[in-house]
């Protein structure tokens, strides 16, 4: 993959009357990229999509598609193609037609311009449809019609706004890989924008983690997963465990803490947290172990008795009342050596290296 | 459904003899062999038909109506088109009060209108005719134009507007292959809503028409002689025929173009 940065934001900003949706982003893309932007609903990621698209412009700030600032170009004039949350497929006319809507200027030959539209029916596996309509096609098909609609023109950029949203699960599944597929294949950059984070882990290079109009985190899935920068990326990334600590003592190498429901232990200090850092212990309910006695290869154990347990097929949650605590923590395991039933005693046991340590 | 909601079954059938007994009387008495309208039914004639064919200042009254109903459904739907677009489109200061000041010439008398054109008309040294019918019957259908615009408009998904752009279009070509062609059984609905409205407008063309008669003028003017009277029965009867496949014509266009969906609203 080359390293070249295709899509630059520089101190964009941007409010709707008095409310301030998006909040001094800077962002980098880089050319062929699958880059997600992730976060609750009015986070601004929408906002941030179609200002990249040319339907919004920045209250301030500066866009660049391959150095060139592209701010207030609009639309028509920019190297880069939407798949809108509802498609937007024109009812008027039939698969064909709108396939080649877009390929008006460039004065194609009869010949040409159906080799074109079948090639692209043929990337997205709906060859011998060109003569539907909208009204004709479901949900799935109407998708991949708007994909490739706009793949047709050869964008630099693909935006897509929610794309597998209306989906059922899945077709959902389905259509994040064949998209996955689709993008390397072509290497092309897209900006995905999705409030799914499984949907955003499974399918991006890198994600920007947004919320109410500021970019929390941009890293690489497992980064953002493993090393979550702050509670509500930790939160909204996953299941985890999030424990109140009081800081006890801290030195540049190590923290001394008194956990809720674990007593005091003394951590790493990787996070370089000093003395007044507002901060929480949190530890992802699969690093978590129950058994029924106390499990020497972990070094923390502890009791606790078993208030609900949730079955998902390939893993099963255990919701898990510590005895000296109102904490209640998560437990995941995908083997079932030993069985367990509600209000059961058991043992969590951890290894402290797992715990993270999670700056507010 | 009807044996178990007879009431209603009942009420159906008064309602629609009530909208439709006294317009049926005319095609009814158009054929019958005599001077009045009055029940039993003399004997069968087309001679009223035939007396319509002969009468020259019909054919100009005729002539007149359809020219002014053209003209004004023409260019009341396109200045509510655009007018549309713009109070649909963009965010419009005082929308509410805008709304009200696009609706107030439905409050507003006819002939409150018709007494104001004639007065500015005339200050003017303007001679009265079609021309002034035809600006007034502009002002008059402009609304009803907006009405089904309007509707039609919100009803339009704006992200295919923004899909075009995005596919390299710019406005004008957005208008021209996206926006116009889904807008058309409204266009349609206000071109013909527009006409009729035009058509049969009785005190507008009254005050402003001086000499030149469009039809209703002229029909009102052959009332006062009873031996003509049938033949206006005969023109009303072929005015509701006429009409009526106006409308069909209307909802088959409306059905052209849309994929196999069966919709028959008109849009309004």
């Amino acid at each position: 993959m080359s390293t070249k940065n295709y899509i630059k934001i520089k101190n964009l900003s941007k409010s709707f009357g008095d409310v301030e949706v998006l909040k001094n982003i800077n962002l980098e893309v880089e050319e062929g990229e699958f880059f997600s932007l992730l976060g609750p609903s009015g986070c601004g990621k929408t906002t941030l999509l179609r200002i990249l698209a040319g339907f919004e412009y920045p209250s301030e700030g500066e866009v660049f598609f391959d150095d060139a600032n592209v701010t207030s170009l609009p639309p028509n004039l920019r190297p880069s193609n939407m798949v809108f949350q509802n498609y937007a497929i024109f009812p008027h006319i039939n698969v064909q037609r709108n396939i080649e809507f877009g390929l008006r200027k460039e004065n194609l030959s009869k010949a040409e311009m159906g080799e074109r539209v079948e090639n692209a029916l043929k990337m997205v596996q709906l060859e011998g449809y060109e003569n539907r309509y909208s009204n004709q096609l479901s949900g799935g098909q109407r998708q991949r019609i708007a994909l490739a609609r706009a793949l047709v023109k050869q964008p630099k950029v693909l935006l897509l706004d929610e794309p597998l949203g209306a989906l059922d699960k899945k077709l959902r599944e389905e259509m994040q890989i064949e998209l996955r597929n689709l993008q390397k294949s072509l290497g092309i950059t897209f900006i995905f924008v999705t409030h799914d984070q499984e949907e955003a882990m499974t399918m991006s290079d890198r994600i920007a983690v947004m919320d109410e109009g500021n970019i929390l985190q941009v890293s690489p899935p497992r980064e953002i997963y493993h090393n979550p920068k702050n509670k509500f990326v930790s939160q909204f990334i996953g299941n985890i465990n999030i424990l109140d600590a009081d800081l006890k003592n801290v030195s540049s190498e190590s923290i001394s803490i008194s956990v809720d429901g674990f007593g005091l232990m003394t951590l790493k200090n990787h996070q370089k947290i000093i003395e007044g850092d507002r901060f929480n212990i949190a530890i992802r309910p699969e690093e978590i172990n129950i058994s029924k006695v106390s499990d020497p290869n972990h070094d923390c154990n502890f009791n606790g008795k078993v208030k609900n347990i949730s079955f998902y097929g390939e893993s099963t949650y255990f919701y898990i009342q510590l005895d000296n605590s109102e904490k209640i923590l998560m437990v995941s395991t995908n083997e079932s050596k030993e069985t367990f039933s509600e209000s059961d005693n058991c043992f969590v046991n951890f290894n402290s290296q797992n715990l993270k340590i999670i700056k507010d | 459904m009807y044996n178990k909601n007879n009431t209603l079954f009942i009420y159906c059938i008064f309602y629609f003899a009530f909208l439709y007994i006294p317009v049926l009387l005319l095609p009814i008495f158009s054929f019958n062999d005599s001077f009045h309208m009055v029940f039993p039914l003399k004997g069968f004639t087309f001679d009223w038909y035939i007396q319509m064919w002969n009468k020259s200042r019909l054919h100009q009254a005729l002539f007149n109506s359809i020219k002014v109903g053209i003209i004004a459904s023409v260019v009341s739907t396109f200045i509510a088109l655009f007018a549309a677009k713009a109070f649909t489109r963009y965010k419009v200061k005082f929308h509410g009060l805008s709304y009200g000041a696009i609706l107030l010439p439905f409050i507003i008398p006819e002939i409150i209108i018709a007494v104001a054109l004639i007065v500015i008309w005339t200050s003017m040294g303007l001679k009265l005719g079609l021309i002034p019918v035809t600006i007034s019957h502009i002002l008059f259908c402009t609304p009803f134009c907006m009405l089904i615009l309007i509707s039609r408009m919100e009803g339009f998904d704006k992200s295919l507007e923004e899909a075009s752009m995005d596919l390299g279009e710019n406005s004008f070509w957005t208008f021209w292959r996206v926006t116009f062609p889904l807008l058309l059984p409204g266009i349609i609905a206000s071109l013909l809503l527009a006409f009729v409205i035009s058509f049969d407008e009785f005190i507008l063309a009254f005050f402003l028409s001086s000499s030149d008669q469009t039809l209703p003028i002229y029909m009102w003017s052959q009332l006062r002689f009873p031996k003509k009277f049938p033949h206006i029965l005969a023109l009303g009867a072929i005015i509701i025929i006429v009409t009526s496949l106006i409308v069909m014509t209307a909802y088959w266009l409306r059905n052209l173009g849309q994929g196999k969906k069966k919709d028959f609203s008109i849009g309004i």
